[in-house]
């Protein structure tokens, strides 16, 4: 932890009162922060500035500030989650930037994301995608078999738990060009599609979640690979490549 | 004791659940449709209980500030979850599991409750898989185990660094299945306000939509709080920015007593604080002490030297290094509870040997030099490379050390700009978890009919310490296994109410009542922000009700919060307006909330003399530094009764009878 | 549910028509190059495998409608998909940084496909409407020694030969992307196979349009 001198910067930030107002991006200054600090922690000081200013602070989501609970969602120089590979913005920190840099930040851009207030976006398009098949159809019982009843395959335990790492963040939505939802939607589908116990209900879970994600507005993958690169938990293509093959042979076979 | 009725069920302790769940009233299919339910959180306990309930017939309204049920905090849980599954045949079962967590918690929980968390830790286990939670698995494709502080059996189900982020979507998943069919109404980004009591019974809350700002009302015909802990009535904590006290306190002032404030975790391997501009702290999972191991240098010198940036950790000879735990503890060693471990910490910094580069100096290092080298070695051995060079043996160890621990190591190096393959990681401890909470009978009622508090938000299980990996345990077993049984007792009187009005005077004074605080803390216009009351009162808590603690220093803490919480009032600005969404706003609510609960946490702390678990007195130790507990006059459970300020709480006993258990000094020598 | 409308009114669905119709393309131009380039060996091979194409039935009223169906389906879809996702991002940011993330060819295939439907008009004018004017409207009798001398006339012209070399660098951007793509949306990913795919596509998507250039530019500098 170094104790290098601070940052002075120049901030771009997208300013949007609401749903129905139109939005700009406003110029802010901040000075002396420090490179250890996080990204948020110079909004935090950025919004203290303002408050001290008489204006109103910059809204934006965040919560676990570790990386986990994908609240935060900042396209930040034209990037999801900021410059570096496998980091969200809560986790980006200082030192990736340049004493008098200028940062640009937005909110995550698609028509399935209204933009609520500046840098918060509206994401429950995704809890209906969940709400259309992401789950398995187990009730509570406290009697199901025992968990070591159903072995699985170690690899494809591995790549379930890859793709259940998941945060739903959105910044696959956000990166790609077409502000498609494959990755998140794929992702989800695969955790599933990989055990067992997903197995029961494969076809219907894919057709619904597909389904319901076209319903939400999200576009359509054209494979550039965008939403990978700038996953922060490096969710993979495959995942995609997965669910169009489930989704292919269950719109073949399904008789629904 | 008339107050507080725990409703422990009769008979042998192996057999209590089972028979109250046989004697318990039940609610028939056809009358649940009949019944909501409100449920506050979408966290391991209140997810589980609202997939739960939905799913026995139940009309659940689930509330969460998140945008998504999914961002609950459990979902930073990294470690894993306990239960007595015995799958390594390790000696494990239910007892033992009881008994270490009994132990691990110092003596202050209750039997009963412990024990039944026990008994359906297994079921939990089985359920998360059928629902495909991907638990790491060995290459027989069966589940694997790893071990935890405070105990000496592998009984820790794990999902790499991230368990607590996939029992949450199992939740969630479950969550969204009765969402889809209607069974769940889900209102995210609404924060509970108040609770409603209609004839002594919680009847509804108050909420805030917080996007267009709108206070609503919400019956049910029970409450479920479900909102987690007030670890950040520090400020600085490794909760999520948003996790507040504020639905705990609220039930609280509304009648439900408020347990143990005092027992608060403190988590001994965090990464430590950089400076004043810090938000919030970042837990390291407790699984790197199954490989990391704890040093200081022994000599001040190497310690300043390190301090002042002149000496590298790795240039310290092995001989000059102290592996202060090891010294101490040499049966658990690195794995000793985490009160242990962070007092250690404390004690190693305050005597001059932290390593911390930070203003404070306080850091000591968690190293995997010798994991690394240790599994290297067996990695060679294993691929029959006989003569492996050391660099050869590095290589092979760090790709161990990484498939287990990669995503926690990333993790560190993004935040410190570290790489903690190459030199010791610097944790420190930091606020974790907190004991304490809402007081709930056996059912998981509060003494307020109706209103139930589950997971983190209730006192219940882990005494005055919580062993690793058991609060998942606790979340998902209060709302898959408990809450649903236990609620139908309460819910039998309720298949012919009907629905629950809300234009009733007690909607309209509570929702009054909301407003008016909205409104006032709006037009204050004062000079500090919400954050610098935050601040000021996390110090305080810190510094003077923090991992140490005394009589004086609890007395000034006592005095500096009510002044700080009188300022709040005079000079806090909130920017804004009350119909938007308004963070400020969220925050000043929840900080006043805070401002009170942080001075009945001092008295809590003040009252108990004794050092117990989580709860350290100065002046109650031994000469070695070691808790000292009055099993004689404090085996109980404060519970404090809220009369109108902080300060006039008056404080309840709940006795806590071992029948058992012997009780013994806790010692992991 | 989603069944009713169709797996083909679905996102994915589109997408593997896409593909689908990409593939049978790729191999059409590999047959289309196969033929051409005996052109620059053989006068006689190239007049041969021409007239068979031209006046083989099979070819003319089962194959080519085919091949004419897949292209216009290729270039309609195109546009549909890029209209809808272009809906799917009402407004657009203010700076962005693809390079960071994704290949040029990649994100800009609606632009590559453009200049190839631009080339393909000029293509059609070139060979396509004068072959069925001769053969369909004039009813001219068959020669099927016309085909070569027909192909030299048109490579006289440098800026005809300058627009194919451009609009065939074109086409080899949009197979780098387009030839491995289209096995992804397909599902067709494997640990042990994708990585082979992926560089059969970069030997093609290099070789065939270079190939084409080749046959333009050999012809124009032996006309000079």
């Amino acid at each position: 932890m170094s104790t290098a001198k601070g940052l002075d910067l120049t901030l771009k930030v997208w300013r949007q009162k609401n749903q129905n107002d139109k939005g700009r991006m406003e110029t802010y200054q901040v000075s002396d922060i420090s490179p250890d600090s996080s990204f948020l922690e110079m909004m935090d000081i950025l919004n203290e500035q303002l408050i001290e200013e008489g204006k109103e602070p910059v809204a934006f989501d965040h919560d676990c500030r570790e990386g986990i609970c994908g609240s935060c969602s900042m396209f930040i120089n034209g990037r999801a989650h900021g410059p570096g590979k496998r980091v969200t913005t809560c986790q980006l920190h200082m030192r990736q930037f340049e004493d008098g840099d200028t940062i640009h930040i937005e909110p995550w851009r698609a028509t399935a994301f209204p933009v609520i207030k500046d840098l918060v976006v509206d994401r429950s398009s995704f809890d209906r995608v969940m709400a259309a098949g992401g789950f398995i159809s187990v009730n509570t019982s406290g009697n199901t078999q025992d968990a070591n009843a159903i072995p699985v395959e170690k690899e494809d335990a591995d790549n379930s738990f890859a793709a259940a790492t998941c945060i739903g963040c959105g910044a696959c939505v956000a990166s790609c060009k077409n502000a498609s939802a494959m990755l998140f939607v794929s992702a989800k589908v695969s955790q599933f599609a990989l055990l067992p116990q997903g197995q029961v209900e494969a076809q219907d879970r894919v057709l619904n979640m597909v389904h319901q994600m076209d319903l939400e507005g999200f576009g359509n993958c054209t494979n550039t690979g965008a939403c990978e690169a700038e996953c922060p938990k490096g969710i993979s293509l495959e995942n995609i490549a997965r669910m169009n093959r489930e989704y292919l042979s269950a719109g073949i076979t399904s008789e629904k | 004791m008339s107050v507080l009725d725990s409703r422990i069920p009769e008979g042998p302790l192996a057999d209590k659940w089972t028979n109250h769940k046989n004697n318990i009233r039940l609610v028939n299919p056809a009358n649940k449709r009949l019944i909501d339910v409100i449920v506050v959180g979408t966290g391991l306990a209140g997810g589980s209980a609202s997939a739960t309930l939905a799913e026995l017939g139940y009309n659940v309204k689930a509330f969460c500030y998140q945008d998504s049920p999914r961002r609950a905090h459990s979902i930073a849980a990294q470690g894993g979850i306990n239960a007595a599954k015995n799958y390594q045949g390790d000696g494990d079962s239910v007892y033992r599991l009881f008994y270490d967590t009994v132990k691990g918690g110092d003596y202050r929980s209750r039997e009963a409750n412990v024990y039944r968390l026990a008994e359906v830790s297994t079921n939990i286990i089985d359920q998360c898989v059928a629902q495909g939670v991907p638990f790491a698995r060995d290459y027989g494709g069966l589940l694997d185990n790893r071990s935890f502080g405070g105990v000496q059996v592998s009984r820790t189900f794990y999902a790499k660094g991230q368990t607590g982020q996939q029992l949450l979507l199992g939740c969630y998943s479950a969550m969204s299945r009765q969402i889809g069919k209607g069974k769940i109404q889900m209102y995210n980004r609404h924060e509970f306000m108040d609770l409603v009591i209609v004839d002594g019974k919680a009847r509804g809350i108050i909420a805030r939509n917080l996007v267009t700002g709108e206070v609503e009302r919400h019956s049910a015909h029970a409450v479920v709080i479900a909102s987690g802990g007030y670890g950040n009535v520090f400020f600085l904590s490794t909760n999520a920015m948003g996790s507040n006290a504020s639905a705990a306190w609220k039930v609280h002032k509304r009648g439900a007593f408020f347990a143990n404030p005092c027992f608060t975790q403190i988590h001994p391997t965090c990464i430590p604080q950089h400076g004043d501009q810090q938000s919030k702290l970042t837990l390291m999972s407790e699984s790197l002490r199954n490989d990391g191991r704890i040093w200081v240098p022994k000599k001040k010198e190497d310690a300043e030297a390190v301090r002042a940036g002149k000496l590298k950790p790795t240039n310290i000879k092995e001989e000059d290094r102290d592996y202060y735990l090891e010294r101490r503890y040499p049966s658990f060693g690195n794995l000793v509870p985490r009160d242990v471990a962070s007092r250690a910490a404390k004690e190693r910094c305050d005597a001059g040997y932290g390593v911390g580069t930070n203003e404070t100096g306080e850091a000591v290092f968690l190293d995997f030099a010798s994991a690394i080298e240790r599994y290297g070695r067996e990695e060679a051995n294993v691929r029959g490379i006989h003569n492996a060079s050391d660099s050869e043996i590095k290589k092979l160890g760090e790709e161990t050390v990484e498939k287990k621990y990669g995503n926690l190591f990333q993790m560190y190096e993004l935040i410190t700009g570290d790489n903690p393959y190459k030199t010791p990681m610097k944790i420190y401890p930091a606020v974790h978890y907190t004991m304490g909470g809402v007081w709930v009978d056996y059912n998981l009622m509060t003494t307020i009919p109706g209103c139930y508090a589950i997971g983190e938000a209730n006192f219940s299980d882990h005494g005055a310490n919580r062993l690793g990996a058991s609060a998942l345990m606790q979340g998902l077993a209060d709302g898959y296994f408990v809450l649903p049984y236990t609620i139908g007792d309460y819910l039998a009187d309720d298949i012919r109410t009907g629905a629950i009005p809300t234009d009733t005077p007690e909607f309209d004074e509570a929702e009054k009542a909301v407003k008016d605080r909205i409104n006032t803390l709006i037009n204050n216009k004062g000079s500090k922000s919400v954050d610098h009351f935050h601040k000021r009162l996390g110090k305080v808590m810190w510094n003077k009700v923090g991992m140490a603690r005394n009589e004086q220093g609890l007395k000034e803490a006592i005095e500096e919060i009510r002044q700080i919480r009188e300022e709040f009032w005079k000079e806090v600005n909130v920017p804004g307006s009350a119909d938007e969404l308004n963070q400020e706003l969220e925050k000043a609510l929840r900080v006043a909330d805070f401002l009170e609960l942080g001075e009945l946490f001092a008295r809590d702390a003040l009252e108990r003399n004794e050092s117990c678990g989580g709860h350290f007195r100065e002046e109650y130790q031994t000469e070695e530094g070691e808790a000292v507990r009055d099993d004689e006059n404090y085996t109980f459970v404060s519970a404090w009764e809220y009369k109108g300020e902080p300060s006039e709480a008056v404080m309840r006993r709940e006795a806590l009878n071992y029948e058992n258990i012997e009780l013994k000094t806790r010692s992991y020598k | 549910m989603a069944s009713k409308s169709g797996i083909f009114n679905s996102s994915i669905g589109r997408k593997v028509a896409m593909a689908l119709s990409a593939l049978f393309l790729i191999i059409f131009l590999l047959q289309h190059f196969s033929i051409n380039v005996t052109s620059t060996f053989s006068e006689e091979l190239f007049n041969e495998l021409s007239h068979f194409m031209g006046t083989n039935p099979l070819v003319q009223f089962a194959l080519q409608p085919i091949l004419i169906f897949g292209v216009v389906f290729h270039f309609i879809m195109g546009f549909v998909l890029e209209a809808r996702n272009r809906k799917a991002r009402a407004v657009k940011y203010v700076k962005t940084a693809g390079n960071a993330n994704s290949t040029w060819m990649s994100r800009n295939m609606i632009w590559s496909g453009l200049v190839i439907l631009a080339f393909l008009g000029l293509h059609f004018y070139d060979f396509w409407i004068p072959e069925m004017n001769y053969k369909y409207i004039q009813f001219n009798p068959a020669d099927p020694n016309r085909y070569y001398e027909e192909l030299l006339h048109k490579f006289e012209d440098p800026i005809r030969v300058f627009l194919y070399v451009i609009s065939f660098v074109l086409l080899s951007l949009h197979l780098l992307h387009g030839f491995q793509s289209a096995f992804q949306s397909l599902g067709a990913r494997h640990k042990k196979y994708t990585p082979v795919i992926k560089k059969l596509g970069n030997i093609y998507a290099i070789i065939i349009p270079a190939g084409f250039v080749f046959i333009a530019l050999f012809h124009y500098i032996n006309s000079l």
